[in-house]
């Protein structure tokens, strides 16, 4: 039975901004699925706040709406577009419970909105545990097999002390209902962890239901990715094993597919048991996800939970199998069955089969926690993990290898060389999961842990762990082999290590071993990713490289562009720089080349392989990129490789791919380092005749010291050859200099420190821009909110600015231009400015696409990627501009007077970090990003743009209520005028004593509320921590002074996360929100597409 | 350096023994020996399962073939008493990348590494199987034979032993993998039905999936003749799986033909199926490369559905898709059709109590999917007692 015919229109939610457990995998279905829509001749409109995705191009959708997802706005856009249908599975958790809300309210019915892909009882059933416990039951009534872990559903403390009496006593697991990516969720110990833990997972959970369960840790951890369409046809995707067992989020474990030690029989239980779960749920068309645990002692099979949508995981299988679980789950939901649907990889035998794998897939997550000192890295239930890295390989070995490089984090791969430490502590360590525990488990192999030791010690299957004592067999044979001749060179190859390591094992450089192996001949081919291992001939060039006998790349005519992507999601380089990297792709195939791709994060648009002509997933280290580039050659013209789109990761290869002849397109290497070197950039600046803040840099702290005080205290102190502001702190006195160079010794080991004078109260400006060599295109200028000191990736900005005025603008195109010329840029470029008094400073400049690039191109309909992706092959902005990829005439500097007003705002992750002690981590910004995300909102005017960016981010603002303002000294002189406009809104204002006084003084009445420091009152008063805890605050507005636990400030923020009470932490945000606020009062906020603003703007162009 | 001891419980890198994996066409691959030292000849064949290592080993139908595993990591499980399909591994030799060093898993009992040495047969491992499964898939399934110890030679003696080896078409096999004597499967529970099944190399889960719904199995020879067959004064028949080339099975099909004559319900599968194909009345072809894992899309054809099912076959019934055959047994038409290259995949007779697929619904190994088979038998045994 083929399509439905009768829906016409189909609106798509998306999942919004990138947040830990929610990523840019949801990007990739929802693009996929916006695609397949389109082609099937619906008309498709989309919601989706974060403007980083592929999905929210203006041409994947017929309408697309960059506003934020709450069940506000979507009515909205429903009553707009009336879509005859809502697709909400494949958005992640926020889609799902965002049409369930709609649902429930009644709304998709005023509408006459059908819901497909899922129902509301099919939803309930697989995300309500009590009736999903009743699912796995009638499972187990029907097929004999599978039990749920035995547990109580809890909706009080009560229940819960009473809970674990039941279980028969701790560890207990705490889960709370309805929470992506199971936040809120741990191991329970003792009464203390129970009481926090459930206590927070009542507070997380939208029903205030929590669910205690019997301990299971220690049991192995399966996964299965099922679709099913309207005839009842069930397929198993994938299936995926946890190398880390039951304890540890699935996110978080390092995860091998296909399943590698169950046998047959064993594994056809989990399938029998999965299909009969999809068909008790009633997912009737589309996709699921299965978790079990299996006891490694008897096979006991436990089905944990089930996510009836899309998901992480189901982004991991289709990119482990080439299965395109979203696409297929869109077509399956607008009325296909799976056997009318053709696999898109082989084109001749159809979707409604099992793929079936002759390689191995590994994927192990990319953790941020350096960036959260204070907060836990213990691994947990909860997933903390901001990205992943996957790689194939022709065995598990190779995969492993191969994603542990993929990391690209100093210590990510196995280390042979360094002392051997002890192995008792080392066993102990690898006892409690945490981010790298593989390496010390490698660590006590070498130490000479048993393999019965290290599973006594883990858990971890011993099958898994023999292969780590293969790998480091192989490492020992390397070290003692008298030569590195042919056979063991090639044994090592095959087993994934890298030049680099064995390099190190010999004592050789990495160069080196490279010039040996290929002089004898020892190089990668490359193998098909084919859905069918090899039975069908494959039609998509999907490839990963090993050391096998037979490479498949096809030669082709055409010159290829070689794209070097992002790797995996981390704070600093995430989405935005995919985003870049899949336009560059589009616009180069579009004019006449071939398109390759080198990336290996599996949530991504670039890893799609429709993306681009070819796929390679691949580590991005110089040797897998150098082996790439060969094997293209040999296959037909190369002109050359683009690493200025996806970040500092293909940025830090440039020079050396340089040097090893390959030839890099866009901005030059040299170039490259130019801005990146602080003394040669003073140079183009002072050339240039432009300012920069006073800076010096240096190798130690006498140096340092000797800058500062010529500088002055406080001073910005970075290391140099880094994203995302690693390691950047305002530094106020010697003493916290000399503390600074101590505790960031690993960093500037290699490169030095940079000291800036810092500027207090300067504003802080973004500005994007192209250059041919000849003429600038000033993409875009944006105008942070907050002040200068807090890294631009967490600041909120607005584009046009706000506040700068026509003369300003001149300065800034003039100065970047100055710069872009000066450095020699061929491409984009980001320079930062900060306006302090009537100066105009250069903080940095980036000759690459940034993080803005995807938000600029957005806010003013100008895609700023695919243009710098053309010129970096020769085209000139005048061509562009001929062709219409550019605006005819003017920029991003001259936009008209009535363009839209767009709001970017960050996303920060902390309510999933905890201390050790259990505590929430401090919120408050700074130099160093912290943001796993954005969103964008746009309106006509600053006030409402503000507005909806706050309520894509973090949940509306407020209209009425009570707000608590408690300021640091220096802000207090700015507070007033916002506090007034405040009260004149109609809002009761309460306040700490100090600033109470100044509001007083100030005309402006304010309530004293009790410190946290000062505890209750004498008659009970309740402390500002306990009313936020309680409900009674509805705003806050706390700037830090000073940071640590031991402040209130400190304690304010966390119960603020814990409460998700809108909390602001800068003056300059507070009288945005004044703003946005009132705007919100006005009247009605209004939905507009991108396709209405960018006619808008076109308009008056 | 390497300070560290090394570690008790593994093996260094073992003594690689040298060996070659030669295909009839000339291309020679080169790896270690795996299982037994010395030479083994076969079809070379190609499985694309990812579990069930031991099942495939032990199903009689890969008797006189050489086996390729597409999956690389084999052995992981090692090996139990309780999964093997037959009392002995049956391939003719065994191809994989990866063999696992240990065997993880609660119920194994011994590795496979040493199962295959006991049972003295000859593998290879270390070599691109995926190049040798593209290799088959473009020049089809040939002869082949693996070398290694003292039987490694040079290519071109290697070449000249695998073409005298003896071709799979025009092979009658199923009597070399047959029981030698009659034995009773009982039924599980309440015996509901008796029924007599010809083997032509049955695999151990078929019998035990009818004997779950109450049928006494009475397993005969392959060459049992129709006398022997009435004899247990059977409810239905049943042919099952087994090597070789339909085509010579002469005698079966003539058994075949009384059984159909006498309208005895019929069941069978794989071989069975193209035997009834041929008592019908139809030809049989030998595929290109076969089909041999546990992922192939089957439609049945009167309900739409789509079941994911466990094949090995490398011969198919020559029957039209298009249309209902007529056949000196009445109206016959095509059941069930292998949705990736329509090559037939299931028979049903419209005037008789007769059926038969291709696929192994018994699946062992294998997805569940078409289970219901045995269920449809059941109904024709009841519908003839009716």
């Amino acid at each position: 039975m083929p399509k439905r015919t009768d829906i016409q229109s189909v609106l798509v939610i998306g999942s919004g901004p990138i947040v830990i457990g929610q990523a840019a995998e949801f990007d990739y279905s929802g693009t996929q699925a916006c695609r397949v829509l389109k082609a099937e001749g619906l008309r498709v409109i989309l919601v989706n706040s974060n403007p980083a995705t592929i999905m929210t191009d203006p041409e994947i959708a017929d309408a697309t709406y960059v506003e934020p997802i709450t069940p506000e706005f979507v009515e909205k856009i429903i009553a707009k577009e009336r879509p005859d249908a809502l697709l909400p599975t494949l958005g992640g958790q926020t889609a799902l419970n965002t049409a369930i809300s709609l649902a429930e309210a009644g709304t998709l019915e005023k509408y006459n909105v059908e819901l497909i892909g899922a129902n509301v009882e099919a939803i309930n059933k697989g995300e309500d545990r009590e009736l999903f416990k009743g699912v796995v039951e009638a499972v187990k009534a029907r097929i004999g097999h599978g039990e749920s872990a035995r547990s109580v559903i809890c909706h009080s403390m009560e229940d819960v002390l009473a809970g674990v009496e039941t279980l028969g006593g701790y560890p207990v697991v705490v889960r709370p209902s309805f929470t992506m990516g199971g936040a809120g969720s741990g191991f329970a110990h003792d009464e203390e962890d129970l009481r926090r833990i459930a206590g927070q997972g009542l507070t997380l959970s939208p029903t205030t239901e929590v669910l205690l369960e019997e301990s299971i840790l220690g049991w192995k951890e399966y996964e299965l990715e099922l679709m099913r369409d309207k005839h009842d046809n069930v397929v198993v995707v994938c299936s995926i094993e946890n190398f880390d067992p039951m304890g540890v989020h699935t996110g978080d474990s390092i995860t091998v597919a296909p399943s590698m030690t169950l046998t047959d029989r064993e594994y056809q239980i989990l399938r029998d048991i999965g299909i009969e779960v999809i068909r008790e749920v009633g997912v009737d068309t589309g996709g699921c996800n299965i978790q079990f645990a299996v006891n490694p002692e008897d096979g006991r099979v436990i089905v944990i939970e089930m996510n009836p949508r899309v998901s992480r995981s189901s982004a991991l299988a289709s990119k482990a199998t080439g299965f395109p679980i979203a696409k297929i789950a869109a077509k399956l939901a607008v009325g296909y069955t799976l056997d009318e649907i053709p696999n898109d990889i082989t084109e001749e035998t159809p979707a409604s089969f099992e793929p079936t794998l002759d390689y191995v897939v590994v994927k192990v997550p990319r953790f941020a926690f350096e960036k959260f000192p204070s907060a836990d890295a213990t691994l947990t239930t909860t997933m903390k993990s901001v990205g992943e890295a996957m790689a194939l390989g022709r065995n598990f070995p190779e995969a492993l290898n191969k994603a542990l490089r993929s990391l690209e984090k100093k210590g990510s791969q196995f280390d042979f060389v360094s002392e051997v430490g002890d192995k008792a502590e080392l066993l102990a360590k690898a006892q409690i999961p945490t981010d790298g525990r593989i390496n010390t488990v490698m660590d006590a192999i070498r130490a000479g842990a048993t393999a019965e030791e290290v599973f006594e010690s883990t858990k971890i299957d011993p099958w898994f762990v023999d292969q780590l004592f293969l790998i480091h067999e192989i490492a020992e044979e390397l070290a003692e082999a008298e030569k590195l001749d042919p056979e063991l060179l090639r044994h090592a190859k095959r087993h994934g290590f890298s030049d680099q390591q064995i390099g190190e094992i010999r004592g050789l450089r990495a160069d080196v071993v490279r010039e040996v192996r290929h002089a004898l001949g020892i190089r990668p081919v490359y193998k098909t990713v084919d859905t069918c291992a090899a039975e069908f001939a494959a039609k998509t060039p999907y490839f990963y490289s090993s050391y096998d006998e037979e490479s498949e790349v096809a030669p082709r005519t055409k010159p290829a562009v070689i794209i070097l992507g992002s790797g995996p999601n981390r704070i600093g380089q995430g989405i935005e720089f995919d985003y870049s990297c899949v336009h560059a792709s589009f616009a180069l195939s579009d004019a006449g080349y071939e398109t390759v791709m080198v990336n290996c994060n599996p949530e991504t648009v670039s890893t799609d392989y429709d993306t681009s002509d070819r796929l390679y997933f691949e580590p991005l280290t110089l040797e897998d990129v150098l082996e790439i580039v060969h094997a293209e050659e040999l296959a037909g013209p190369v002109a050359g490789v683009l690493v200025q789109l996806g970040g500092q990761t293909p940025l830090g290869l440039a020079q050396a791919l340089k040097d090893n002849g390959v030839t890099i397109v866009g901005t030059s290497p040299e170039a490259i380092h130019l801005a990146e070197e602080r003394g040669a950039f003073g140079r183009v600046l002072v050339e240039a005749g432009l300012p920069a803040p006073k800076h010096g840099t240096a190798f130690s702290f006498e140096e340092a010291k000797k800058i500062a005080d010529e500088i002055g205290y406080p001073v910005l102190a970075r290391p140099s050859y880094v994203l995302g502001g690693r390691g950047m702190e305002i530094v106020y006195d010697e003493p916290s200099l000399a503390d600074y160079l101590k505790r960031h010794a690993g960093l500037i080991s290699e490169h030095p420190v940079l000291i800036d004078r810092f500027l207090d109260d300067a504003i802080e400006i973004d500005v994007d821009a192209l250059f041919d060599g000849d003429e600038l295109y000033l993409g875009g200028v944006m105008e942070h909110i907050e002040e200068a000191g807090i890294h631009s990736g967490d600041s909120a900005c607005a584009l046009p600015p706000i506040t700068l005025g026509g003369y300003d603008i001149k300065r800034l195109r003039a100065a970047t231009e100055a710069i872009a010329r000066g450095v020699g840029v061929r491409g984009l470029i980001n320079i930062q400015f900060a306006m302090a008094g009537d100066i105009l400073y250069v903080l940095e400049a980036n000759p690459r696409a940034s993080r803005t690039v995807p938000f600029t191109s957005k806010a003013t309909a100008v895609p700023l990627a695919k243009a710098a992706a053309r010129i970096s092959l020769g085209a000139t902005i005048a061509d562009l501009r001929g062709e219409g990829l550019l605006p005819k005439e003017g920029d991003g500097g001259t936009l008209p007077l009535d363009a839209p007003v767009a709001v970017k705002e960050a996303v920060m992750p902390w309510s999933r970090f905890r201390d050790i002690h259990g505590r929430g981590v401090d919120t408050v910004l700074g130099p160093e990003m912290r943001s796993t995300g954005e969103v964008m909102g746009i309106d006509s005017v600053f006030g409402t743009a503000y507005a909806k960016s706050q309520a894509g981010a973090y949940g509306a603002l407020p209209k009425s209520g009570r707000v608590f303002v408690s300021v640091a000294n220096r802000d207090k002189r700015n507070l007033v005028f916002p506090a007034r406009a405040l009260v004149g809104l109609g809002f009761e204002i309460l306040a700490t004593s100090g600033t109470a006084e100044v509001l007083h003084r100030n005309g402006i009445d304010a309530t004293i509320v009790r410190k946290h420091s000062e505890g209750e009152g004498p008659a009970g008063e309740k402390t500002i921590v306990q009313m936020i805890h309680d409900g009674e605050i509805d705003l806050i507005i706390n700037t830090p002074f000073g940071t640590g636990s031991r402040l209130d400030g400190y304690e304010i923020r966390t119960a603020a996360v814990a409460r998700s009470v809108p909390c602001l932490t800068t003056v300059q945000a507070m009288g945005a929100a004044v703003q946005g606020i009132d705007a919100l009062r006005g009247g009605s906020v209004g939905v507009r597409s991108l396709q209405e603003h960018a006619a808008q703007l076109n308009a008056s162009r | 350096m390497m300070t560290a001891p090394a570690s008790i419980t593994t093996t260094r890198r073992r003594e690689r023994t040298p060996a070659a994996y030669v295909l009839e066409d000339g291309r020679i691959f080169r790896g270690q020996a795996y299982g037994a030292v010395g030479e083994t000849f076969g079809e070379a064949v190609f499985n694309t399962g990812m579990t069930g290592y031991q099942e495939t080993l032990t199903d009689p139908s890969y008797h006189r073939q050489i086996v390729a595993m597409t999956a690389p990591q084999i052995g992981n499980t090692g090996v139990n008493d309780e999964d093997p399909e037959s009392s002995r591994i049956w391939v003719a030799g065994y191809v994989v990348r990866d063999p696992s060093r240990i065997s993880s898993n609660w119920r194994a009992t011994r590795s496979l590494d040493e199962e295959l040495q006991a049972q003295g047969i000859v593998g290879i491992s270390g070599i691109d199987t995926r190049a040798l499964t593209r290799h088959l898939r473009e020049a089809g399934a040939m002869r082949a034979g693996i070398f290694s110890g003292a039987a490694l030679a040079d290519d071109a003696t290697m070449l000249e032993r695998v073409r005298q080896a003896p071709q799979m078409e025009g092979a009658d096999l199923c009597g070399e993998v047959a029981t030698d004597a009659a034995y009773v499967v009982p039924a599980i529970g309440e015996k509901r039905f008796t029924v007599a099944a010809l083997d032509l190399g049955i695999k151990g889960m078929t019998p035990h999936r009818m004997a779950e719904r109450g049928i006494e199995v009475h397993v005969l020879p392959a060459n049992a003749t129709a006398e022997d067959v009435y004899a247990v004064n059977p409810d239905g028949v049943f042919f099952s799986n087994g090597p070789g080339d339909p085509a010579t099975a002469d005698g079966q099909v003539a058994v075949l033909r009384e059984v159909l004559g006498r309208r005895t319900p019929f069941f069978g599968i794989c071989f069975g199926n193209q035997l009834l194909g041929r008592a019908l009345g139809f030809g049989t072809y030998k595929l290109k490369y076969g089909h041999r894992g546990i992922n192939q899309p089957v439609q049945d054809r009167t309900t739409g559905k789509v079941e994911v099912t466990a094949h090995n076959h490398g011969f198919a019934v020559d029957a039209p898709l298009d249309r209902v055959s007529e056949t000196p047994f009445g109206r016959v038409e095509v059941s069930h059709v292998c949705l990736n290259d329509d090559v037939v995949e299931g028979l049903q007779c419209l005037d008789q109590p007769a059926f038969s697929v291709q696929y192994h619904p018994e699946a062992a190994a294998g997805p569940h999917d078409a289970a219901y088979l045995f269920d449809r038998f059941v109904s024709l045994l009841e519908g003839q007692r009716a």
